[in-house]
């Protein structure tokens, strides 16, 4: 970000004006696809808020349960930052952005207890389903955060078992059965610039940001995760404010899923 | 015989075969393949006489004297700064061309022109062992304060300015923006209003996207004065 585009975005701030002129809670256009992938992937979702690209895809195993956990299932969720996406990623191994990214879209899932991992458990102690979301920003213009936890939601909703045939799983072909989905939880961002909360910022905006908050909101508007991020510090009467815009916001991104 | 293959102002694409015959000659962006005239890259046919080119849709900055160019200061030294203007080699700013204030021996320089500050300057020199000298002396030439700033192919700058200045000049009078064009591509604009300003960028951007149509600028005339009420 340089200087004098920032100082210029804070003064259209203090105007009453996003940088494209949006309103300081509107989101732009969501769209969501389902099964963009359906021969390589069990599930998969393509996702745009505004210019920015989300691809989910989701994979299954078969594994050995954790000790600790012998009759769950388990998610893993992976994030890669694509060089295309956006000119200041680079590629090789994932960095500091990529690893916050997919963890808290897996704290979302994870906490907000989105599937049922009881019955991810094929046999106690033996057998249990793994479920691999893979995240990859195809254009990164802002606001990644809700777009990969959006995506990652769409494409577990997209997700069928595949068939599994002498304990070995046929990834050719897919049974009926969806992943036992029980909740769906979302996340919203906010995202403070000056004495300014924003949604959904384009990347001019989100270079500019002080501190944000990611809220991972239930349907009945439970909070199920938060992750705190940016250099400033967030009072207690800034989180209550940012907490309330999420739940509310949840509420309209749901409707695109 | 020869004959032309494609019509005046057509797009064409790399490999299309442009002209039969000896009579025409490869200008920009095409070559010769025994008699027939082949396009390498995407752009519009322009016939001038024997010579054959294509006006590129896209292509690389390339610097040439004379060309007003906003810049990025990625370095200061003790002689002057280096200056980002957005191809492979930085350019350089010496102090005798930057300002014609008095400057000590030894000054710190980044009082001037610190680094991430954007400079429009003029390309005074291009040697050919990539070495670009700028100058700041000149009506216009100065370190630019906040606004926005855009980037657009510098193939599409001439459209963005129109014939002396005459698009840039109608933009300007719709939405009172102040806007720099740098012949690298940069633009640089700040509005009082920022509605008028956000018009400005669209406006830009159509230009950018319809530079290929003719009579552009009665379009983008017509294009603000339908969004001018809402305003």
């Amino acid at each position: 970000m340089n200087d004098i585009t920032k100082e210029h975005l804070l003064d259209l701030f203090d105007k009453g004006f996003r940088y494209d002129g949006r309103k300081f809670d509107e989101y732009r256009e969501i769209s969501v696809e389902y099964g963009i992938s359906s021969r390589s992937a069990e599930g998969s979702a393509r996702v745009k808020i505004g210019r920015t690209e989300v691809l989910a895809g989701v994979k299954m195993e078969i594994s050995e349960p954790y000790p600790d956990n012998p009759d769950e299932g388990t998610i893993m969720v992976n994030a890669e930052l694509l060089p295309l996406s956006n000119p200041d990623f680079e590629s090789g191994p994932p960095g500091i952005e990529a690893i916050e990214l997919s963890r808290v879209v897996d704290r979302a899932i994870r906490e907000g207890k989105a599937l049922n991992f009881k019955k991810l458990c094929i046999k106690k102690g033996e057998k249990m389903w793994i479920v691999m979301i893979d995240i990859y920003p195809v254009n990164d213009d802002g606001n990644l955060f809700d777009a990969a936890s959006l995506a990652a939601m769409a494409a577990l909703k997209d997700s069928k078992f595949p068939k599994v045939q002498d304990e070995k799983v046929n990834y050719k072909e897919t049974s009926n059965e969806k992943l036992p989905l029980e909740r769906l939880p979302l996340s919203c961002t906010i995202y403070k610039i000056g004495s300014h909360f924003v949604v959904d910022p384009c990347i001019e905006e989100e270079s500019a940001v002080d501190s944000r908050l990611t809220v991972g909101v239930l349907e009945n508007g439970e909070l199920c995760s938060l992750q705190k991020g940016g250099d400033h510090g967030l009072t207690p009467d800034d989180i209550d404010n940012m907490v309330e815009i999420a739940i509310k916001k949840t509420k309209e991104i749901r409707k695109a899923l | 015989m020869s004959n032309l293959i494609v019509a005046e102002r057509e797009i064409v694409v790399p490999g299309q075969e442009l002209a039969e015959g000896m009579d025409f000659l490869p200008g920009d962006y095409v070559i010769r393949d025994k008699d027939k005239l082949i396009a390498t890259k995407l752009g519009m046919v322009n016939v001038s006489g024997r010579l054959v080119r294509i006006v590129a849709l896209n292509e690389p900055y390339l610097p040439k004297r004379g060309d007003l160019v906003i810049g990025k200061v990625v370095g200061v030294g003790i002689g002057g700064w280096r200056v980002d203007i957005g191809w492979p080699f930085e350019a350089n700013l010496s102090v005798k061309d930057a300002t014609s204030d008095f400057i000590e021996k030894g000054a710190d320089l980044s009082k001037y022109f610190n680094y991430g500050d954007y400079i429009m300057a003029e390309i005074v020199n291009v040697a050919s062992s990539k070495i670009i000298d700028l100058s700041m002396k000149g009506p216009g030439l100065r370190k630019l304060g906040p606004g926005r700033l855009l980037n657009i192919p510098s193939s599409k700058v001439p459209r963005v300015i129109g014939k002396q200045g005459s698009m840039i000049g109608l933009v300007k009078d719709y939405t009172e923006c102040k806007i720099s064009v740098g012949q690298n591509g940069t633009v640089w604009l700040r509005g009082e209003d920022p509605k008028k300003e956000l018009l400005a960028v669209s406006a830009i951007r159509k230009i950018e996207l319809e530079s290929h149509i003719s009579g552009l600028t009665d379009k983008i005339k017509e294009y603000l004065e339908s969004k001018k009420d809402g305003l």
